[in-house]
């Protein structure tokens, strides 16, 4: 028995290392091809692993060719932008939809459950001819403009409010509080793990949004968009695409890496749609 | 709790405050969300006029011609052989997997961790890195196998390389919705079946199996919608003049070339009408089939 149990504990951790190094030699090539020389990356005979010199060359080029600091910058405001917008509607109206009864509210909640369960690419075209219309195209608005609101963050939030116990109201009421300062002192501090989750799922779906951004923006582009633009133009320099998805990737791998049970628990608990 | 009566303040009082909370996301959600889903529809009857021109009422024309469009049926066939592909594999590796990790064992969460990785990196990045990894001439899969296929431009082959990167993509997403809820299934299940003298395999069909079913269908619900919504990867691994592109274009590859490329959004959302449909069909089937499976307590 004991024997058979240290087997089956090796062949469980075979199987997951081979996992793992399925999981991480994309990464890997990625950092390695990101040091080569054009010629190291396509040299087949002999087939180059490791670079004979690490250069830096490839990512002064894609730096300086691709204003990298502004992509960050541009990624790091589209990000905050829907993070605080979706952060902030979601938790007033996930406590009124958890706790407050009034008129009407059946039917716009029933509103935020149809918009959970509809493909995102019908709103696209129309988002696009509002932003068009306003004169907004290229600008930082417009990127954060789909994300102004949230159903899936209200859904998680009125989940969160409807986990509280009902005293915690009673009693901020006998103490005279009204329903703001109730939902402002009392219940949103005790949420604010939602909160968390919430902001880093929007977080991490807004540097993942692609096809927004190719189409509302020419000049102000975040990292997704200009890498896709970026192999339009050098389709076959590999070593430099690499470098450019390796700056592009490094900044979140290394929040996630910081952060990995918030990340964790945020993305994937918080359940989610993609 | 008894409910407050009718016209009483303190129901005046939720009520503005109620309303006051949900404004913002309401409004939001009616111009952003709610008013664009039939707008949408209703452009789907229009042609989509040139340089300015306003669009003109077409009926039923770009539906007549969408079914008549060898292009969008390829492309239907494509979206379903992406998501046949990618929907089950990634499901049942990462079942396997939050299986093996959902016990304490050394080396949990570093495993954990990197099965996660590729969630929060940019679907740009991946993209480009396994359209290199799958290069051809002087990629890294070749030359580990000694082989020389055209992953990503042989039509025959090239949307099971697309969902290849899909599954790597999701696994660890997966897993982790698994392993959340494998811990809501209580101990005494496996200590009973083991004093039975159930063994591992059929522990797992005869306890998790059946005890995780809801969240496996939550998983499957999701990563079919996601599945039929293919776009990133195929935008960013296929080239516009690459062979295999008419056999692994998806339906969303199709709806943003039409109506951001060719400027042709009338088109561009009757294609994006047909997707809804299809996404609603199959979610009612879904939702009827799992009587059929699914156990809740």
């Amino acid at each position: 028995m004991e024997a058979r149990e240290k087997m089956m504990n090796i062949i469980i951790h075979v199987v997951l290392v081979l996992v793992s190094i399925t999981m991480l030699v994309p990464f890997l090539w990625m950092i390695l091809t990101a040091f080569k020389t054009v010629t190291e990356s396509t040299s087949v005979d002999p087939f180059v692993i490791f670079p004979s010199k690490w250069l830096t060359t490839n990512f002064e080029t894609v730096i300086n060719n691709m204003d990298f600091i502004g992509l960050y910058i541009n990624t790091l405001l589209l990000i905050l932008g829907r993070v605080v917008a979706a952060v902030l509607t979601a938790t007033l109206a996930g406590y009124a939809f958890a706790r407050l009864e009034f008129r009407g509210k059946n039917l716009m909640f029933s509103l935020v459950l149809f918009q959970m369960m509809v493909p995102g690419q019908i709103f696209i075209i129309p988002q696009y001819l509002m932003v068009s219309n306003m004169g907004m195209l290229n600008t930082m608005f417009a990127l954060i403009f789909p994300g102004l609101v949230t159903a899936f963050g209200t859904f998680l939030l009125r989940q969160a409010y409807m986990g509280l116990p009902r005293d915690l109201e009673e009693a901020a009421r006998l103490d005279g509080c009204n329903i703001g300062q109730t939902f402002l002192f009392i219940m949103a501090p005790l949420t604010r793990s939602s909160m968390v989750a919430l902001g880093i799922f929007t977080a991490v779906f807004a540097y993942k949004d692609l096809m927004w951004p190719l189409i509302c923006n020419r000049d102000l582009m975040p990292l997704s968009a200009a890498l896709a633009k970026m192999q339009g133009q050098y389709t076959n320099n590999y070593p430099q695409l690499m470098a450019a998805s390796l700056l592009a990737c490094i900044p979140m791998i290394v929040l996630y890496l910081i952060f990995q049970k918030q990340f964790i628990e945020g993305i994937a608990t918080s359940g989610g749609k993609l | 709790m008894a409910k407050p009566k009718k016209g009483t303040s303190q129901e005046r009082n939720e009520f503005i405050w109620g309303w006051a909370f949900i404004l913002p996301t309401m409004i939001g959600l009616i111009i952003l969300n709610i008013y664009p889903i039939f707008k949408t529809i209703y452009e789907s009857f229009f042609k989509t006029g040139d340089f300015g021109r306003g669009n003109v009422f077409i009926g039923f024309q770009n539906y007549i011609t969408m079914f008549k469009d060898a292009e969008i049926w390829q492309a239907v066939i494509n979206t379903f052989k992406y998501a046949i592909v990618e929907v089950p594999f990634s499901i049942a590796i990462s079942l396997v997997l939050a299986v093996l990790l959902n016990r304490k064992m050394f080396g949990r969460s570093a495993y954990r961790t990197i099965f996660f990785l590729p969630m929060v990196a940019a679907p740009a990045a991946i993209a480009m890195v396994w359209r290199w990894l799958f290069n051809a001439e002087f990629g890294l899969l070749n030359h580990i196998f000694g082989t020389s296929i055209k992953w990503v431009s042989d039509p025959k082959i090239a949307v099971f390389s697309i969902a290849v990167i899909g599954i790597w993509s999701i696994i660890g997403y997966n897993m982790v919705l698994f392993i959340s809820g494998l811990q809501e299934i209580p101990g005494d299940y496996y200590e009973a079946a083991s004093i039975d003298g159930a063994t591992g395999i059929k522990q797992f069909f005869h306890i998790t199996i059946p005890l995780l079913s809801p969240t496996i269908f939550f998983v499957t619900i999701t990563r079919v919608i996601g599945g039929l919504q293919v776009f990133d990867l195929i935008f960013m691994v296929m080239d516009r003049n690459n062979p295999a592109l008419y056999k692994t274009q998806s339906l969303v590859y199709l709806f943003y070339q039409n109506s951001f490329v060719e400027n042709n959004k009338g088109y561009g959302s009757t294609i994006v009408v047909l997707l809804l449909a299809i996404i609603m069909i199959i979610t009612v089937f879904q939702m009827i089939a799992q009587k059929k499976w699914v156990h809740y307590n």
